[in-house]
């Protein structure tokens, strides 16, 4: 099993690699400001849809409140930046700290519920979430959070956003991962082989959770200011968009959901009443050409070259 | 409790009832197996034997009555607690992880034996390598047993049926049980199919020194297999012993062909 390890190097070389090439493009100035931002925020979508797609992809448990989660992680974040000059770092693991808990906390009497009723669940407390944030003055209400510091770079979100993919790969393709997709597969024989079903759905819940209040983080300090509307409903729809476009349960498919779906609205930033229409028909053709999403289950990594760089083992890991 | 050890009783079930709303499914049921057994529950259809199961299981709690594993009660356990005791079963319809790898099915069961932490998983390091090398050695074993070796890669819902039948037990075993449950391992299966599945129980009896309870339907199988047979009817049981004294008890052979008042 040590081409495990030897995979995990080569994936790792070939990030660096494409670090190398945007970082690039951004000192050399070759991408404008505007895409510049766009480059951020398809890190931050993908920290996001690789998050959700944990929960709603892996574990089977379907989700609708991760803009939530990225409120209070962002809320938590540059509240300790701004008011009380933490470092960044640190701001942002209290936010993923912050999100996390919230998400166990959430997690533990509504994951008892299944499908429609668990959605509907997580919908109404993504919303409530939100309206408390929008109630609290001390964070400027609905009028907004202002004079955040500028302190999301390029680097941290590509780090941040690589080590969120090799966690959540690595997490899978593990005793806790196998576990969750288990429960996707079949609760009752899950649980039947020894699974104890509520703890990992409460665990996906939780890491997923708290990845999402990680990328709240990175997102608001993009920004001079954050105000509630950023994490609506419609906002935790878009990250599903990506998941399920992408393929539910392939950290490939999130990649490729949330890229698409981050280019797709910045190039429809001049005709915005035309986006959701686009998506919508989007969404319609690939449900009915492609069900399982670009990916379905499938990985990028068990196929044609990266197989054959990718050496050894029964599959990609 | 020292004399466990020594006590042949494995499972015991006491005065187990079982009632669903105003349904009797299961009542008085008393019911033990010794180690190492190789007892068959019978019955007409919906004489209550899945129902046996799932309270075995911790999939249905009791409502009267006492269940001992080891003379330990379980009821009132999770069916994850109850598979980390020692009981696994298979399922009459078939329940695998379908859209996983044949291989993938089986590792899922070594659950409870992996000790990695989740920090060692997600960093790949400490025992994790070591421990995954060994759960795929083993599953791998476990498949060559079952004739799945070759089929390993493959997704498990594309298995004709009698190897996802194979695929289910394989998987029960990877779990490391005292006691197997078999719900209606031969359903759906030829003839021949049937008479290899035999030779399979029988021989990972002894190879793994189990005790196995089974569901069947399939006359042929439990007479020759099993060393002692129950048979329910509504939710009772009405005979129990050898499988010669079974075929002539009078009451089963109301119970299965009808009788004349």
């Amino acid at each position: 099993m040590k081409y495990l390890r030897t995979n995990d190097l080569k994936m790792l070389a070939f990030a660096l690699v494409l670090f190398a090439v945007l970082q690039g493009l951004i000192t050399g100035r070759v991408l404008n400001s505007f895409w510049q931002l766009n480059i951020l925020i398809v890190g931050i979508n993908i920290i996001m849809s690789v998050s959700l797609n944990l929960i709603n992809g892996y574990t089977g448990q379907f989700s609708l409140g991760h803009a939530g989660f990225m409120a209070v992680g962002a809320y938590t974040a540059v509240v300790l930046t701004t008011n009380f000059h933490v470092a960044f770092l640190p701001a942002l693991l209290a936010g993923a700290a912050a999100a996390g808990f919230l998400g166990f906390l959430i997690g533990l009497p509504t994951l008892r519920l299944r499908g429609d009723y668990l959605a509907i669940a997580t919908l109404g407390l993504g919303e409530i979430i939100r309206i408390v944030i929008m109630n609290i003055d001390h964070v400027g209400g609905a009028a907004g959070f202002k004079g955040i510091p500028h302190k999301t770079t390029f680097v941290w979100v590509f780090f941040i956003m690589l080590f969120t993919l090799f966690f959540i790969k690595n997490f899978v393709n593990s005793k806790p991962g196998r576990a969750c997709i288990a429960i996707r597969e079949n609760e009752i024989a899950a649980e039947a082989m020894g699974v104890n079903t509520t703890k990992y759905k409460v665990m996906a819940f939780t890491i997923g959770a708290a990845f999402a209040g990680i990328a709240g983080g990175l997102f608001a300090q993009c920004f001079y200011l954050i105000n509630p509307l950023s994490f609506t409903f419609m906002q935790s729809f878009n990250y599903l968009i990506m998941v399920v476009l992408g393929g539910l349960g392939s950290i490939t498919g999130s990649i490729a959901g949330a890229f698409v779906v981050t280019f797709l609205s910045a190039a429809l930033a001049s005709w915005p009443e035309f986006r959701m229409i686009i998506y919508a028909l989007a969404l319609i053709f690939l449900m009915m050409k492609r069900p399982q999403g670009l990916f379905g289950y499938m990985e990028i990594t068990n196929h044609g070259i990266f197989r054959k760089i990718l050496k050894g083992g029964r599959k990609h890991a | 409790m020292p004399e466990t050890k020594t006590d042949p009783v494995l499972l015991k079930a006491e005065n187990v009832s079982m009632v669903f709303g105003g349904l009797k499914a299961v009542s008085d049921f008393n019911f033990h197996i010794n180690r190492g057994e190789l007892v068959g529950l019978i019955g007409p259809n919906g004489a209550g034997k899945t129902t046996a199961f799932n309270m075995f299981t911790g999939v249905y709690r009791p409502t009267t009555g006492e269940i001992t594993l080891d003379g330990k009660s379980i009821v009132g356990m999770k069916p994850y607690q109850i598979t980390k005791r020692g009981i696994a079963r298979t399922f009459q319809n078939i329940r695998l992880f379908s859209e996983l790898t044949v291989l993938e099915n089986v590792k899922i069961a070594f659950h409870d034996r992996i000790k990695y932490s989740l920090a060692e998983a997600v960093l790949r390091v400490g025992r994790y390598l070591k421990e995954e090398e060994a759960i795929e050695e083993q599953a791998l074993k476990l498949l060559s047993i079952f004739h799945l070796e070759k089929q390993a890669d493959e997704k498990a819902k594309n298995l004709p049926y009698g190897a996802q039948r194979r695929l289910e037990i394989a998987r029960a075993l990877a779990a490391k049980p005292k006691l197997l449950l078999l719900d209606e391992p031969a359903a759906g299966m030829n003839p021949q199919e049937t008479n290899e599945l035999t030779e399979m129980i029988r021989w990972i009896r002894k190879e793994f020194g189990l005790t196995v309870l089974l569901i069947e339907h399939d006359m042929s199988l439990v007479m020759g297999l099993c060393e002692r047979i129950y048979v329910l009817e509504y939710g009772t049981i009405i005979a129990e012993g050898t499988p010669e004294v079974i075929q002539k008890n009078p009451e089963v052979i109301r119970a299965y062909l009808g009788g004349e008042d």
